[in-house]
């Protein structure tokens, strides 16, 4: 493990900002810290550099114990959201400023400032100041001067969320190739599950200061580990359902349900890519009118309406909804393939959750 | 986004962190002298006002301000203010609105020489209209002839003030203003309000605190100005002496006690000053509190993004 | 529009013009003999000398000043903060009277100097303190704003980096810091050199020692030698021009990094 989090805690005056938090990573690893705002995880970042200590609980690098190492001595790199790059500085001075720190003979100096120039694309730009800079190539000296001192970390402080949207995407890549190529552990904090979808290889979800989940993509996405991050990884339809007759019921549509006595209460989840729909009418067991088509590149979202007025989204890939020949207006069938039940009665439910869940039932609304 | 929330906790929190903190040594060291030199710079000068004014006992701090002399300059002084701070509130408006709602050449000049009050000394300024209608000024003559008295009288005094307090409102208005932009000016007259409609219920409300913090500081400087004052005054006791002409006065005929009582109401003035300063910025500051907009507003993005559900 | 600059050319322009073309009727030599007797040259020299001197202390502690209400919580701060307006506040004659009485021989802060040798009152010194005073507020005014919203990431990125504090205060802060300090200095230094009341109170206005420029221009006048005052309030005046356009030189240079 290169990094490990302990029990770990921190206090804001009598605000708890990070509540018990463990988990590690790997050598090489490129990981998401991914939650909502101000659910503990930049907090999470900046322990892990030394910017914050923690007020409980242990972090160690490399097996060392590092509560007590001052930020200047624990050799990271860090990309600070709003860049924080020395406006006094050239881009070259920016860069070289950590070797100088460290004494770096001028020669080799230079040679690994002009490594990172070729390696960022930031040639011709050494001699500009970082406000004659674009937000995309501030973000990019931003990297070369957080790798110039060769760090074992790499922790980056939502680092795409100030550029606009068609060069957050050529940054991500960027980033992506630049782990592949060096290797250097990375951390990075975002609250956008797309970014740490594409990006990450392993994601550490937050909620409330506490860990919500680690895992890959893949497993965060099909196998979340709590409503919270059903509802926050990716769309979910969600209903609240009724048991009677060992089925959990909502309308016409009904999810069997294990040694549930009837009368409870069931919250019940599926993803849109689980809805199955056919233009045969009999095919699957509901019919449904299809409302809307939302195009979103390669994937359609739909819209479909129950006969009880439900709404439901489902999914599917351009090529099927050709082949189905699908049109807004038209008659459809369909059955639910894979859901969750995601809460039981009597468990209290986070309040902005419950915000979504009526957004999701009430019919006619929302996508 | 995520991290606006919780810098705000850190900020009062930094203060154990080690590596972007100056140790606590280098800390209180800097506090300890920081605090000797305002004490002997700002907290002395004050307290020892007070403490002269009453050194030779109450009776005679009463008799100081209900000498003929004392009460004939507070009423002068309060007549200067009463006539220069209307006009120069009404200038500094005028000039702060055709500053920043007009574009013209000579913009940055007509800047400038608003200005331009701050940085010539006040005995130049006295000077100036000692030239101008002095005896031997360019209007001397003409003014003896008709027996207008300037020099050496109440308009000279006026006049002198005028020039010192002029760029206090106009200095606080034009920052706001271009701040401010013209959006909401626009926006009313959109909805029918004619020039004088926009400024009344939407330039002028907008400006408001400015406007009072630039009227203090302008009746502050009214009531406070020596040297410009003291040039064209002429001195004369019970006639042309405003307080602070009055106080070096006294000063000068050795009644030290009485220099001090005669203060002591300017000092009590400044103190005034000071504390609506205070109250007016911290009514600001709780404004604008008020004003933040919701650090939640985007809770439900994740739950909605849609291109990641494959 | 039309009103501000009729009020404009009334109260400013008219009378400057005044000045300068009564002093322009004098020949070359007549103005610089003026302009340079002996005593005015002392005059200059404590005026400048004094200002600078003050302007330095003010630069000096002012950002020290600014440095600790911005960053740090102690008891006392929020008073500080309020009081350091105080000069400009308070009206000068009041300023000079109190200052006179404090380091006077038998004042608060006198009767501990004056036995060491340190006499404020009738003394050069007296001048810079009391040009101390008066200056103060602009180098922590100016400094102030700029401190707050100074970016702590800059800081923080340093020390990631691995610079320990003094090396991120020299490289990082102190180059942001430099611009607004010398405005405020430029500015205290402009207020210094005009400055009448305080000064006049504390000095004693003993010629060619502890006289300033502007008292010897208010001598002439009670002489009734106008064109003497006249050719010293010119000289102060250009000064004060120069000084002016200085000043806004400096702001635009120290905007030069933002946006």
């Amino acid at each position: 493990m290169s990094i490990e989090l302990k029990n770990v805690t921190k206090q804001f005056g009598s605000v708890p900002a990070v509540n018990d938090v463990t988990f590690g990573v790997g050598d090489g690893q490129l990981v998401a810290l991914l939650g909502p705002s101000g659910c503990g995880k930049t907090t999470v970042l900046r322990m892990i550099s030394g910017l914050e200590t923690p007020t409980g609980g242990d972090i160690f690098v490399r097996g060392k114990r590092v509560n007590d190492v001052p930020v200047q001595k624990r050799n990271i790199g860090f990309v600070f959201q709003g860049y924080a790059l020395f406006k006094s500085m050239s881009v070259a001075d920016n860069i070289a400023f950590g070797l100088k720190i460290k004494r770096w003979p001028k020669a080799d100096r230079d040679a690994r400032v002009a490594e990172l120039i070729t390696l960022l694309g930031l040639k011709d730009l050494e001699r500009r100041y970082p406000h004659q800079l674009s937000g995309g190539q501030r973000q990019r000296v931003a990297l070369a001067r957080a790798l110039a001192p060769k760090p074992d970390v790499l922790l980056l402080d939502e680092p795409f969320a100030a550029v606009d949207a068609k060069i957050r995407q050529d940054l991500r890549e960027m980033l992506v190739n630049l782990h592949h190529e060096l290797k250097v552990t990375t951390i990075f904090v975002t609250h956008d599950q797309e970014e740490a979808m594409e990006v990450s290889n392993r994601i550490v979800i937050f909620d409330k200061g506490r860990l919500a989940q680690i895992g890959t993509p893949r497993e965060v996405y099909e196998e979340p580990a709590s409503e919270f991050v059903a509802r926050f990884v990716g769309v979910m339809n969600v209903l609240d359902c009724e048991v009677r007759d060992g089925m959990a019921r909502f309308g016409e549509l009904e999810f069997p349900t294990h040694g549930v006595a009837d009368g409870q209460r069931l919250r019940v989840g599926f993803r849109p890519y689980a809805v199955q729909v056919s233009n045969e009418l009999t095919a699957y067991r509901h019919r449904a009118l299809l409302r809307h088509t939302y195009f979103l590149g390669v994937l359609l979202r739909l819209e479909l309406e129950l006969p009880s007025g439900l709404i439901i989204r489902a999914r599917m890939s351009k090529e099927e909804y050709a082949r189905l020949n699908l049109s807004e207006g038209r008659e459809v069938s369909m059955q639910i393939r894979q859901y969750r039940v995601l809460a039981r009665e009597g468990e209290s439910l986070p309040p902005e959750v419950s915000v979504t869940h009526s957004l999701a039932l009430s019919p006619g609304e929302g996508i | 986004m995520a991290a606006i929330p919780q810098r705000k906790f850190a900020a009062g929190q930094r203060k154990s962190q080690r590596g972007t903190e100056e140790s606590p040594f280098v800390k209180w060291t800097l506090i300890a002298v920081a605090l000797l030199f305002s004490l002997v710079f700002l907290l002395l000068p004050l307290v020892n006002v007070f403490a002269q004014a009453f050194a030779k006992g109450f009776t005679v701090y009463w008799e100081a301000l209900h000498h003929p002399d004392t009460v004939s300059a507070i009423r002068l002084t309060l007549l200067v203010t009463v006539i220069c701070v209307p006009i120069n509130v009404l200038f500094g408006l005028a000039a702060a609105w055709a500053i920043t709602k007009f574009d013209f050449r000579g913009k940055s000049l007509l800047i400038t020489l608003i200005d331009l009050p701050f940085s010539v000394s006040p005995v130049v300024a006295g000077l100036m209209f000692v030239v101008l209608f002095g005896l031997q000024g360019y209007f001397g003559d003409w003014l003896d002839r008709n027996d207008v008295k300037i020099i050496f009288a109440v308009p000279g005094i006026v006049l002198a003030t005028l020039f010192v307090t002029f760029p206090f409102v106009a200095r606080e208005l034009i920052p706001i203003m271009q701040a401010a932009g013209s959006d909401q000016e626009q926006s009313a007259l959109t909805l029918g309000a004619n020039g004088w409609q926009t400024f009344w219920y939407v330039t002028l409300p907008s400006v408001k605190m400015g406007l009072l913090y630039g009227t203090i500081l302008c009746i502050a400087r009214c009531v406070g100005e020596f040297g410009a004052v003291s040039v064209v005054s002429g001195h004369i006791t019970g006639q042309t002496d405003t307080i602070p002409l009055h106080v070096e006065k006294l000063y000068n005929e050795y009644h030290g006690a009485a220099a001090f009582a005669v203060a002591s109401i300017l000092a009590m003035g400044a103190l005034l000053t000071l504390g609506l300063k205070t109250w007016l910025e911290w009514r600001e500051a709780k404004m604008e509190e008020g004003h933040q907009p919701s650090a939640d507003s985007h809770q439900l993005s994740g739950a909605e993004s849609n291109v990641a559900d494959g | 529009m039309g009103f501000t600059l009729f009020y404009l050319s009334v109260l400013v322009l008219v009378p400057i013009a005044g000045l300068f073309l009564r002093v322009f009727q004098l020949s070359w030599p007549e103005f610089w003999k003026l302009a340079t007797t002996d005593r005015a040259l002392a005059a200059y020299q404590l005026t400048f000398g004094a200002s600078l001197v003050a302007a330095f202390i003010n630069a000096i502690f002012g950002t020290l000043l600014a440095w600790v209400l911005v960053r740090y919580e102690f008891p006392g701060r929020r008073l500080i903060d309020a009081l350091v307006d105080f000069p400009f506040a308070l009206p000068t004659a009041v300023a000079g009277l109190t200052l006179a009485n404090l380091f006077a021989a038998n004042g608060w802060l006198g009767q501990f100097l004056v036995p060491l040798g340190i006499k404020g009152a009738f003394t050069p010194l007296g001048v810079v303190i009391a040009l101390t005073f008066v200056g103060m507020p602009f180098v922590v005014r100016t400094l102030q704003p700029v401190l707050e919203h100074l970016d702590r990431d800059m800081e923080e990125a340093a020390a990631t980096l691995g610079a320990g504090r003094l090396r991120t205060f020299v490289s990082v802060i102190a180059p942001t810091l430099l611009p607004p300090v010398m405005t405020g200095f430029a500015l205290a230094f402009a207020r210094a050199i005009g400055e009448y009341g305080s000064v006049v109170f504390i000095s004693g206005n003993i010629p060619k020692k502890t006289e300033i420029a502007p008292y010897l221009i208010v001598i002439r006048l009670e002489e009734y030698d106008y064109l003497g005052a006249m050719a010293l309030a010119v000289v102060l005046l250009v000064i004060s021009f120069a000084l002016l356009v200085a000043i806004n030189v400096l702001e635009q240079w120290a905007n030069r990094f933002s946006r």
